[in-house]
């Protein structure tokens, strides 16, 4: 009987890991660079004419459907991979010790890099608020995770460029932090539902620590892809629909008169409109994509945006749970005041 | 016998995750009962914040996220 064993190379399958990363990554720009040369031989297979309505919106669709699946599959996966440093029992050890003021932009920048789902956002809520965290606080984490998330800004910086991308992620931390510390000062303790009222910092327990792999983080990165690209892309497929009957049909003059930075009742329209627009950051993006290629003001589409992405009645409902009506309507006023601020300011500015 | 807790919304990692301990149990020959708990505020009193958890014999085990089946087995088998 033999006694001898292989010992296995632990190096070998994670090798395999990198590698495999890396020629994703080379398919990845390599499809990337045929963005262009597929949606014009794509569009060529219709039978109408390139420059006219429909051919302009068939290109733009063509377009925009491969380049936008391309890029949420790289963002989500690197957000994934690097959001496995993080964790919301981490993130309310960090938030739970440090001075109110310093918090509040913290808070923010943490709702960026913290991973949680809207579906866990009462337990998140809970367990912030009963570890002590003021509720303002609390707020500006909970506004900056969707409103800034890797999503809509890698997205941004795909489709519309680097200075509106640059723009949105100032304003955008801007409100969280300013929403957060409004709020903090409102002192609306009393308006939280009863129950959490009652709860107490004396029963959170923590978990024991895993130790994660390099491998383990990539492959939670990938885990979000297929979980995320697998929910979104319908909101892609309609964004981009909706962004393609845009810029192929509607004329310049009407998206002027409605969009416009001219008509003052344009920025709170447009923040109207977005709040039960139910969607997410990359179905609403090539939406602006196209509004902003058809002349509608910075101000007007900013506001547009923001309200799509960060004031969400499905969240709203789920918030129910925690807060009394009166502090989600106080939410909804103190935030939209600030995507209103933002939006008056470029349509005066611009 | 031992007690497993699932706390989560009913969201579909919750339910993946409840099928995948109950999986894990019969493949191991433990009897365990699998509960439940959907109640933000139970969830939240077990100090979990990112869905779904686990927790077994009344100690949490898991948060967010579905879990590594050796892991889970180890956990249930303790």
């Amino acid at each position: 009987m033999s006694t001898e064993t292989h010992p296995l190379n632990p190096q070998s399958p994670n090798w395999l890991w990198y590698a495999g990363v890396a020629l994703s990554g080379a398919v990845w720009l390599l499809l990337y660079r045929q963005l262009i040369p597929f949606s014009e031989w794509a569009t060529a297979l219709f039978p109408v004419e390139r420059h006219s309505h429909t051919g302009e919106a068939i290109a733009f669709f063509l377009y925009d459907v491969p380049k936008v699946l391309l890029l949420l599959t790289l963002i989500v996966f690197v957000t994934g991979v690097l959001r496995s440093w993080f964790s919301p029992e981490k993130t309310r050890a960090i938030l739970s010790g440090k001075r109110e003021i310093l918090g509040y932009p913290l808070a923010a920048a943490l709702g960026v890099l913290t991973p949680f789902c809207s579906c866990s956002s009462v337990p998140l809520f809970i367990g912030f608020v009963s570890a002590g965290i003021p509720l303002g606080v609390t707020f500006s984490f909970l506004i900056a995770g969707p409103m800034v998330g890797p999503v809509g800004l890698g997205l941004l910086f795909g489709l519309v460029g680097w200075k509106i991308t640059a723009i949105y992620l100032v304003f955008g931390f801007s409100i969280a932090t300013l929403a957060g510390w409004v709020m903090g000062r409102m002192g609306l303790e009393r308006y939280l539902q009863d129950w959490v009222r009652a709860l107490n910092a004396g029963t959170i327990s923590t978990l024991p620590e895993d130790r994660v792999t390099m491998v383990d983080r990539i492959k939670i990165g990938l885990d979000q892809v297929r979980e995320i690209l697998g929910k979104v892309w319908i909101w892609v497929v309609i964004g981009i629909a909706i962004g393609a009957f845009i810029h192929g049909y509607v004329p310049e003059a009407v998206m002027l008169r409605i969009m416009g930075g001219e008509a003052w009742w344009s920025v709170p329209a447009a923040v109207v409109v977005g709040v039960p627009m139910y969607t997410n950051a990359a179905g609403v993006i090539p939406i602006v994509e196209a509004l902003l290629g058809k002349g509608a003001a910075l101000g007007t589409t900013l506001a547009f945006m923001m309200s799509v992405i960060a004031l969400s009645l499905p969240e709203m409902i789920i918030l129910k749970q925690v807060l009394t009506l009166r502090l989600i309507a106080i939410f909804l006023a103190v935030v939209a005041s600030g995507i209103l601020a933002t939006g008056y300011l470029f349509n005066a500015l611009i | 016998m031992k007690t497993v807790k699932i706390f989560g919304s009913g969201c579909k990692r919750c339910l993946a995750t409840e099928a995948m301990v109950k999986d894990a149990a019969s493949r191991l020959g433990i009897e365990a009962t699998v509960e439940k708990v959907t109640d933000p505020r139970e969830i939240a009193m077990a100090g979990v914040m990112s869905t779904p958890g686990i927790s077994v014999d009344g100690a949490l085990v898991h948060a967010g996220g579905l879990p590594d089946t050796a892991k889970l087995e180890g956990w249930l088998s303790a």
